[in-house]
């Protein structure tokens, strides 16, 4: 079953600017919004009410930094009151500027160091595996600059090799790497015998059809490419 | 102890929350547990940041990891995955080494870590086991396994003659009654330890749990002498000691593998003695700090 109900971009726009209160935010929070809308709205398979589900969709948000969107997203959705968005970062809140599993509900990693979330995640497909769920699908965000992290090379080699077929990684390529991904990131997953889709990351049509083109077979990513950083 | 460990940890496999991930080191040995557990004995190739933040995730799902590979790459390597992919994230799993401080001496530095444990000691709650027989591997392993938390345990090719089980806190092996000097030795190096006190008056206690240090017995046993002999950094107890007696007057020797690179081969007795971790060098260090 896969979730429908469309997060109202007002309300979503609404709930960034309290998680900002009068801040600048980055290409980093703007660029991966679309995205989070998709996979929340059309694509994971969690609510609120079912964060603890062992059988429910994984989410893993590697690059912690992009977190005020998915703050805002999760609110909207209901995993967290929208209170908690007032005094993000302040002394008694919550919210981190990374964010901690253990302190917000529906977060599934901690993160903030670049290149933890992958290997987290091919851990949980591969758990997830072991104990025969075959439904839920491990998802994971990264950076195009996070891709430097030779950890995540580690990840991508082992997970195409073994035939990971319940993973899916999402490169939010923003052109931030300083030394770029020449031929494109996608080539990075796909020599290793990932599939692919390289789509506009700003398209929710097309974001749908790539983060639900997996075979089943082997690993897929997803590299959602937004070069305007708005 | 490698053998024990790799038949033991075979043998929790019958649970289903029981994992192994590994990164090449002991693949083979593990080669039947495999093949009859794909799913669960993992051989991640030579990737040891992969091998520690794929425990983590396994953890996320409810398993219980072991994670297995030589000493400096399985703790140093990958000591940010210890730090963040299992201790961030609030889950726990069980890391098993080989090498020690200097098992494969001749192999040079690249395989020696003496640090492992004041490195494993940064992080808050972890369990440390450092078996001194081979016999005390199994028993030290099925407490980390069924337990919660994160343990570590580190395997040697060095062995003392006797395996002493139930040494987690601090077990008397030789008493020199009432006020004498008190010698608290862990793991591998309790016959050189029992050895260079043979004709003094000091009591002997053995540990192979150093975290969480058995501070009640240091307390009942210490007198205003402590020795210290780890077969690791020396110095990495010390913390525990003065803290355990903070509120007494006491003197701490503490001995373990020095700091400076060597730069020498050999075996791991040349080591030991390099070190002053042998019988006579213990004695010469021991006889120097009670003279005072």
């Amino acid at each position: 079953m896969t979730t429908t109900t469309a997060t109202d971009p007002a309300t979503l726009a609404a709930l960034l600017d309290r998680v900002r209160a009068g801040r600048e935010f980055g290409a980093n929070v703007y660029s991966t919004l679309d995205v989070l809308q998709v996979l929340y709205d059309r694509v994971l398979r969690i609510t609120p009410e079912t964060v603890d589900d062992p059988d429910r969709d994984r989410f893993l948000l590697s690059k912690g930094h992009a977190v005020a969107g998915y703050y805002a997203l999760l609110a909207a959705k209901g995993f967290l009151p929208v209170e908690w968005l007032d005094d993000q970062g302040g002394p008694d809140s919550r919210l981190g500027d990374h964010p901690d599993r253990t302190l917000v509900p529906g977060v599934e990693i901690g993160s903030g160091s670049l290149g933890h979330g992958l290997g987290l995640a091919v851990g949980t497909a591969l758990g997830l595996r072991a104990q025969g769920r075959p439904d839920p699908r491990v998802y994971v965000l990264l950076g195009d600059a996070e891709l430097d992290e030779g950890s995540n090379h580690e990840a991508i080699a082992y997970a195409g090799a073994t035939g990971l077929g319940n993973l899916t990684a999402i490169v939010l390529d923003n052109r931030s790497a300083s030394h770029g991904w020449p031929g494109g990131a996608a080539s990075r997953f796909t020599v290793n015998g990932w599939s692919a889709a390289t789509v506009d990351g700003r398209d929710h049509d097309a974001l749908h059809t790539a983060l639900t083109g997996h075979d089943h077979h082997r690993p897929h990513v997803v590299v959602a490419v937004v070069t305007d950083g708005k | 102890m490698r053998d024990t460990f790799v038949t033991t940890a075979t043998g929790f496999l019958d649970d289903p929350r029981t994992a192994i991930v590994l990164a090449d080191i002991s693949a083979a040995a593990f080669a039947p547990a495999a093949a009859r557990h794909p799913d669960r004995v993992l051989n991640v190739g030579i990737r040891e940041q992969l091998m520690v933040g794929v425990a983590g995730g396994l953890a996320l799902t409810g398993l219980r990891p072991i994670v297995h590979s030589y000493a400096p790459f399985l703790v140093e390597r990958a000591y940010e995955q210890i730090k963040l992919d299992l201790d961030h994230q609030g889950v726990g799993a069980v890391l098993v080494s080989v090498g020690a401080s200097y098992d494969r001496a001749a192999a040079g530095r690249t395989h020696l870590a003496p640090a492992d444990v004041a490195l494993i000691d940064t992080l808050r709650d972890w369990t440390v086991h450092v078996p001194g027989h081979r016999d005390e591997v199994p028993g030290l392993l099925r407490d980390a396994v069924c337990g919660e938390g994160s343990a570590y345990l580190r395997l040697s090719t060095e062995s003392n003659g006797q395996p002493h089980p139930d040494a987690g806190d601090l077990r008397v092996v030789r008493d020199a009654g009432p006020g004498a000097p008190l010698l608290v030795v862990v793991g591998p190096l309790l016959d050189e330890a029992v050895a260079a006190v043979a004709d003094r008056a000091v009591t002997v206690a053995y540990t192979h749990r150093p975290r969480p240090f058995d501070t009640a017995g240091l307390r009942a046993l210490a007198g205003g002498e402590v020795i210290l002999v780890e077969p690791y950094l020396a110095g990495t107890s010390a913390r525990m000691v003065g803290a355990a007696l903070a509120d007494r007057p006491h003197r701490l020797l503490a001995l373990g593998v020095g700091r400076s690179e060597l730069r020498r081969y050999g075996t791991a007795a040349d080591h030991t003695r390099w070190h002053g971790l042998d019988a006579a060098g213990l004695r010469r260090s021991i006889d120097a700090f009670l003279s005072v």
